[in-house]
């Protein structure tokens, strides 16, 4: 256990962190600011990943690929909530998930129709095809390329969100949307604008985690109940606590996969220590939220009311 | 009451099959997993049973076959459901197929109780290979586990001394490493089991190199080891650090792999190189026909027609006699695809595994399993022991 192998587990910690990051920041606002429940937001993820999937076979550019799958997410958001999540804003939270989760099962229907049933498979564009050395160990250098672009996305939010005319409503909105919309502000507008601009994020994750994992319908499923442990944990309708909460995530999980069945191993049997240890650390995260939701129920970085 | 019952079906299960054989039309019925993500692998095993009926003119020993396929959609529920259709409503005489080993359990005792034989070319429970073995159950494939005591016993002879394993975390994981360490005796440098719903296997690879393995073991079947294989790539260890695998690199994954994988090493009783005519024949057919190559679960599903043609024959279209199909049966009297092959007393096959490397399919944009020397002769499975039939 010496630090350099500590030091690259963190960072795959931290790589899976900003992917969770890219996922929790649309979902807390649309929790927070529109006090929505959005289940279907990892469909947007799924729906990025075949986008960029399909562009990156068809033009062999991963750029494209980005774009195709950020606006096609985007797109595809936009007129989800103008035609069906409208109708169900002024309902209770229950209606809400009915809805979404009935939003899930036909993505993933309309993703088995189109790209069929079992996954297909994204290559990382060309230059990110290697392993760089840190330290004496080998580390995969697209996992670097996401690491940046979620940082990328991080401080871009950062901006939006404390500089510019958009992230003060929506800061303001996080606080009390009824006195925006009294000052005479678009609400509809700026809800369809975050939506978007949430989609817009799930797909961009979904591109990036493409070329690592398979893509597949109801790929979306499994992550989305991790993201939404994220935003319990940062506090709800906080962009910064989206950040740190999927970072401490991130870590947490890949740390305590990797390190508990070896610290279980100093007071038990290694076969025990084995199972025991991968049992636990799957239920990690849970046990971290539900601390957290018994010492600070409003979040570690809640919005400020 | 019950075994009153089941006496009397029986009897009339007979009397049915007596009355229409003799050469009367044979009803197969083929099970298999035809949807969802285990459908690449029915699909496989279906076109490969059909191909020497369909080259015999809809005939399997002289006598016309009808095979009815039913799709059992990777749920034991619904295989259980098709199997009382096929027994029920079309009265066959034979079920063929059964991909997965959940869909084979909720079947088995239901058919074998009617009286009707399970020619099984995939899912090969080991149960049913030791105490629950059957006169009428007969599987052309393997057990799982030998495939992981081929890759003990050839890393052991290839003098690997520090080997580090990879599974998920679930039955077949477990039952493969049990098989491998059977014949892997050498202590390991490490035995990793990830989440079955664990998808990135980054944080394990790092753990992995770290502890400076010179060769790995990892088992991780259908879309698991795409991703295994594609980070493994990604991680640079290909090349690096030998890669022996147990069904992660079979030639339903390989489409998807491509050059990800070669090099990568598989054990199987079967490859599409081996070197006899029957399996020439097959390979080629079965290419020109469907246009890829067939798969070692297409091939077990291509012998266990061959056997079905070979048995008929001997029985003169009788299936009305069951000790005479039997004994039929058991004398596997074929040319199988895997070269040698004959049934042990629980009816599993006694066969050769073989090593396999990944390589480029000649110059052909595929890729394909290269076979590089015998890794168990004759093996037989560790569960024939518990099996009561002679």
């Amino acid at each position: 256990m010496t630090w350099s192998l500590f030091f690259v587990q963190a960072l795959n910690g931290l790589q899976y962190g900003v992917l969770l990051f890219l996922l929790a920041a649309g979902l807390t606002l649309v929790f927070g600011i529109m006090n929505f429940v959005n289940l279907a937001h990892g469909s947007f993820y799924m729906l990025g990943a075949y986008l960029g999937a399909a562009a990156y076979s068809a033009s062999g550019s991963f750029v494209l690929a980005g774009v195709a799958a950020v606006t096609g997410a985007l797109v595809i958001g936009v007129a989800i909530e103008r035609t069906t999540l409208i109708a169900f804003y002024a309902r209770d939270h229950l209606y809400q998930v009915l809805a979404t989760v009935g939003l899930i099962l036909f993505f993933n229907e309309i993703a088995r129709i189109l790209w069929g049933s079992s996954a297909i498979y994204m290559r990382a564009p060309q230059a990110f095809t290697g392993a760089i050395s840190l330290m004496g160990i080998l580390y995969p250098s697209y996992r670097f390329l996401v690491i940046a672009v979620g940082l990328a996305v991080a401080v871009g939010l950062y901006v939006l969100i404390h500089h510019t005319r958009i992230g003060m409503l929506t800061r303001a909105g996080a606080t009390n949307l009824r006195l925006v919309s009294v000052l005479g502000i678009n609400i509809r507008l700026l809800n369809t604008a975050l939506f978007g601009l949430g989609a817009a994020l799930a797909g961009l994750a979904g591109l990036m985690a493409a070329p690592i994992l398979a893509v597949q319908p109801g790929m979306g499923d499994n992550i989305i109940v991790t993201v939404l442990v994220v935003i319990v944990v940062g506090g709800i309708g906080s962009i910064r606590g989206a950040f740190f909460g999927a970072l401490i995530v991130g870590l947490v999980d890949t740390i305590g996969r990797v390190y508990l069945p070896i610290l279980l191993s100093h007071v038990t049997e290694r076969d025990s220590a084995d199972a025991a240890g991968s049992a636990l650390a799957s239920m990690l995260i849970y046990l971290f939220m539900a601390v957290v939701l018994a010492v600070r129920p409003q979040g570690l970085f809640p919005m400020p009311r | 009451m019950k075994s009153l019952y089941a006496a009397f079906t029986l009897s009339l299960a007979i009397i049915l099959t007596n009355s229409v054989s003799a050469q009367q039309t044979v009803k197969i019925g083929f099970v298999g997993t035809f949807s969802g993500s285990g459908a690449s692998f029915g699909e496989d095993m279906y076109d490969a049973f059909m191909l020497p009926i369909e080259r015999n003119g809809g005939k399997l020993g002289g006598v016309p076959v009808e095979v009815i396929r039913k799709d059992s959609q990777f749920k034991p529920e619904v295989a259980n459901q098709v199997t009382d259709e096929l027994l029920d409503r079309e009265n066959v005489s034979i079920v063929a197929g059964v991909t997965f080993s959940n869909e084979m359990m909720a079947i088995y005792q239901k058919v074998i109780g009617r009286g009707v034989y399970i020619i099984g070319s995939n899912a090969s429970p080991s149960q049913l290979a030791g105490a629950q073995c059957s006169p009428l159950y007969f599987n052309t494939n393997a057990q799982n586990d030998q495939r992981a005591e081929a890759a003990g016993k050839y890393m052991m002879e290839k003098g690997y001394k520090r080997v580090y394993t990879m599974a998920p975390n679930y039955q077949a994981g477990k039952d493969y490493l049990a098989g491998f360490k059977r014949y892997y005796k050498l202590p390991l440098a490490g035995e990793v089991y990830t989440s079955l719903s664990q998808l990135d296997f980054q944080a394990e690879l790092t753990q992995m190199t770290a502890a400076k393995p010179d060769a790995v073991y990892a088992f991780y079947p259908g879309g698991l080891g795409v991703q295994f294989i594609r980070q493994w790539r990604q991680a640079g260890l290909a090349g690096a650090i030998p890669l022996i695998t147990g069904s992660t690199v079979d030639l339903l994954t390989l489409p998807a792999l491509k050059e990800d994988a070669i090099g990568v090493v598989h054990f199987a009783p079967w490859g599409p190189d081996l070197d006899n005519p029957q399996n020439k024949r097959f390979v080629s057919e079965f290419d020109a026909k469907h246009k890829r190559l067939p798969s070692e679960y297409a091939a077990s599903a291509y012998d266990s027609a061959l056997l079905l043609d070979s048995a008929i024959t001997r029985v003169k279209g009788n299936l009305g006699d069951k000790p005479a199909f039997t004994a039929a049966l058991k004398a596997a009297d074929f040319q199988s695809v895997k070269g040698k092959f004959k049934f042990n007393h629980n009816h599993m096959p006694i066969q050769d595994f073989y090593v396999f490397e990944v390589v480029k399919d000649g110059n052909k944009d595929r890729y394909t399993h290269k076979t590089v020397t015998v890794a168990m002769a004759d093996a037989i499975d560790a569960y024939q022991a518990d099996c009561p039939m002679k």
